[in-house]
């Protein structure tokens, strides 16, 4: 059962949605907090969870789609096998000390640049503008390679995601997920 | 003067004094939102005491200083005095805590029609959580 948890705004993201007619639950995360609670730092993230509820393949920036290879150096049909193994037999699911080891760790930075997301978010929904990107700037500086962060906040910001700010944060770098390394090697050795 | 204090999904206000930037708010606001109270042996919430080495910095006209209640808690808080609000989120050693339990947040939210949907209603079947954006 795929649940897919966009991290934007409904009017942003309705478009995509509407286009797609998903028949799973396709939900709307304007405040972050499926970020938060799971330690998410860019999209798109892959969480793997099995029937009582645990976390057996972390998180992990793989692509439904090639559309974004030349790009990510990712390709869709290795990942997309993995799944499919998953479904049928329950394999790809790493035993628990693996997945501890392999999840991103909170850090009091991390934490603070969430708190003060938070409070952005807030001011931004209040009408108060000016303060709310006060707040949103200053939690890009505190978790710099956060993306659900600094580029997340761009629209909010009136800046355009794919535009020159995000080439600037591009340059800048953003944090890799342990598992982005493991599924790479494992679908490498699949081929 | 009225102050908000942003605490997960919940929203808590509060009676408070601004004075040289520093935020004291009403105590019996603080228990009644987040359950701490200020004893003698210390802020304790239920059975949970914590020590409190530093009572003047804590307590003072009547209030308590959030910034200093915040790092208690070991909570980080983004603050904004000017607008009156503020915002408590999780520190770092509770959320690795939470997340070494490898146990699924469950979290409740809606679709593009408003329905609200939780993780644990799929509870039974593998899920596969899928994070993205227009951005």
């Amino acid at each position: 059962m795929p649940i897919t948890v966009a991290l934007d705004r409904a009017e942003d993201v309705r478009p995509f949605i509407e286009r797609a007619a998903p028949t799973h639950p396709s939900l709307i995360d304007s405040e972050h907090r499926v970020a938060e609670l799971y330690h998410i730092s860019n999209v798109p993230t892959l969480i793997w969870i099995d029937e009582q509820g645990r976390v057996c393949r972390p998180h992990d920036a793989q692509f439904g789609t090639d559309t974004f290879t030349a790009y990510t150096g990712k390709q869709s049909g290795p990942y997309l096998d993995l799944l499919r193994a998953w479904v049928s037999d329950g394999s790809g699911a790493l035993p628990a000390d693996q997945v501890r080891r392999h999840q991103p760790a909170p850090s009091r930075a991390t934490q603070l640049a969430r708190a003060e997301r938070a409070l952005a978010w807030h001011l931004h929904q209040a009408g108060r503008g000016e303060a709310a990107a006060r707040h949103f700037r200053r939690a890009g500086e505190l978790a710099p390679l956060d993306w659900t962060i600094r580029r997340g906040s761009m629209p909010l910001l009136g800046e355009n995601p794919f535009g020159p700010a995000f080439f600037e944060l591009a340059k800048q770098g953003r944090t890799e997920y342990a598992m982005e390394a493991v599924t790479k090697t494992r679908t490498a050795a699949r081929d | 003067m009225t102050f908000a204090l942003l605490d997960g999904d919940r929203q808590h206000s509060f009676e408070a004094n601004v004075a040289a930037g520093r935020v004291r708010v009403d105590p019996a606001g603080v228990e009644a939102a987040i359950g701490w109270k200020l004893q003698p042996q210390g802020l304790c919430r239920g059975p949970v005491c914590i020590p409190v080495r530093d009572r003047a910095a804590l307590v003072g006209d009547g209030g308590l200083d959030l910034e200093a209640l915040a790092v208690l808690l070991d909570r980080p808080l983004a603050l904004d005095v000017e607008e009156r609000v503020a915002a408590l989120g999780e520190s770092a050693n509770e959320r690795a805590a939470a997340l070494a339990t490898l146990e699924a947040p469950d979290f409740t939210l809606p679709d593009l029609t408003g329905r609200l949907h939780s993780l644990s209603e799929h509870r039974g079947k593998k899920v596969l959580l899928i994070a993205y954006a227009s951005w």
